[in-house]
């Protein structure tokens, strides 16, 4: 926890637009090996498949380090303890603990929920993301967004538009079905659309920990920016796996 | 009648370094701000306009109106958030109407545990609180812009676990921003105020 160097620095700072530059600047090192996994369990965090500073300058390499090597770790490790007395659920795939979320024993619910939530949510966030400059969507993909969105432009400025309306921590996405049909969905903290037994195209997380030391409170503008690093590659491989029946988490 | 900002009752480093002038900056003047704004927007056409606070919280609440119940409730909540905080506050020394009811609760030690723990449970943005129900304490917590008076309780004590009131300064460590709001910012002066 760095937060005695950092309070050094905020003694001497001044400017509040500083902060960004100067925190990013200041990551301390440790985080990157702070991916510490708990012994046991079915579940495993997987290293980001990219490094950490490579979504720069849309999102910065510290808030990939803490975001992963924290926040994501945290769930994996606390949805394995939530399974430890309960072997056949620990048995089933994420997807499905999810889909039957509201069936699962009372005394683990929330814990799955939140947790194998988090870690459905997050392991699908890095996936779809990569660094800026790649080629945007096509073929199969392309047309669907126009069909069922009206353009890319018109599913940035609705999914945008969903992400600031989300109040406080949650989530923003694009779900697609079996036939290939694209929809916009919004859910609370980790929820998402696999407990209702759905697929997720893409989603982007708005926690403030996703942005917030780059974007404090201006949300829109990381949602704005978030669209330069998502890996529309990664997303049509999504959303042929879809179609085909095998797209999990 | 429209609700204003109103100003931190003390310098934006005055909580350093328990919590940052740039939190503070950010937290009062951008979030706090647009909370009001968009309270005020909200309350037009509800039926509550020109009613007090409280009665707005209570009755967007029973109403189900999200967007009154998240903007005013953050106001609510805001408002008092800056006034239970002061420089060189915490400690576990208490005004003796307020010990009398900590007491019965388990005492200090126990009820700071369970606020802490209040406030690192509650999955995602919200707020954890000492609150009076029926004349007795409570430890209680709260997602988003909720608040006790929603839950027909007082709030007498309230923390703000959204990650905006200490990610700047504690990054994901909310047990940490926890441990040192209640230790060394609590103004349980202003904590004996609200339960009067």
């Amino acid at each position: 926890m760095p937060s005695l160097d950092r309070r050094a620095f905020f003694k001497t700072a001044s400017a509040a637009s500083a902060i960004a530059v100067v925190t990013v600047a200041s990551a301390p090192r440790v985080l990157a090996q702070a991916t510490t996994q708990a012994p046991e369990g079915p579940f495993k965090l997987a290293p980001l498949p990219y490094t950490p500073a490579a979504l720069e300058p849309h999102i910065d390499a510290m808030t990939m380090e803490i975001h992963h090597g924290k926040h994501h770790v945290a769930y994996v490790n606390n949805l394995n303890n939530a399974l430890k007395d309960y072997a056949e659920l620990a048995k089933l795939p994420l997807e499905d603990i999810l889909a039957k979320i509201a069936e699962v024993p009372e005394a683990v619910r929330t814990a799955l929920r939140n947790n194998g939530g988090g870690h459905a949510n997050h392991t699908m966030f890095w996936s779809i993301m990569g660094p800026a400059g790649g080629p945007g969507p096509d073929g199969e993909l392309k047309a669907a967004i126009d069909r069922d969105f009206g353009g890319i432009d018109k599913l940035q400025e609705t999914f945008n538009t969903a992400g600031t309306k989300v109040f406080g921590s949650g989530w923003v996405f694009v779900t697609v079905d079996k036939a290939g049909k694209l929809a916009l969905a919004t859910k609370p903290n980790q929820d998402t659309p696999l407990m209702e037994g759905a697929r997720v195209l893409i989603g982007n997380d708005v926690w403030e920990h996703a942005y917030y030391l780059k974007y404090q409170n201006k949300r829109a503008d990381y949602l704005k920016a978030w669209w330069n690093v998502v890996d529309w590659k990664a997303v049509s491989g999504r959303y042929a796996a879809a179609k085909a029946g095998t797209l999990k988490i | 009648m429209t609700f204003k900002l109103p100003d931190l009752p003390y310098a934006y480093g005055a909580l350093q370094p328990y919590m940052s002038a740039e939190t503070l900056q950010f937290h009062h003047d951008k979030h706090h701000q647009a909370y009001v704004d968009n309270g005020n927007k909200l309350i037009v056409g509800s039926g509550l306009e020109g009613k007090s606070i409280e009665d707005i919280c209570k009755a967007a609440f029973a109403g189900k109106n999200a967007g009154l119940v998240n903007n005013i409730g953050q106001h609510y909540n805001h408002i008092h958030f800056w006034r239970w905080m002061k420089s060189g506050g915490g400690g576990n020394k208490l005004p003796g109407t307020l010990q009398k009811l900590v007491d019965d609760i388990g005492g200090f030690d126990k009820v700071r545990a369970d606020f802490i723990n209040a406030g690192v449970t509650q999955f995602g943005s919200g707020w954890c609180w000492l609150a009076l129900r029926d004349g007795k304490l409570e430890v209680m917590k709260t997602p988003n812009g909720e608040n006790p008076l929603m839950h027909g309780a007082k709030p007498i004590l309230g923390c703000d676990v959204w990650e905006h009131s200490y990610y700047i300064d504690y990054r994901n460590a909310r047990p940490k921003y926890l441990e040192a709001w209640f230790d060394n910012l609590v103004n349980w002066e202003y904590v004996e105020e609200m339960m009067g």
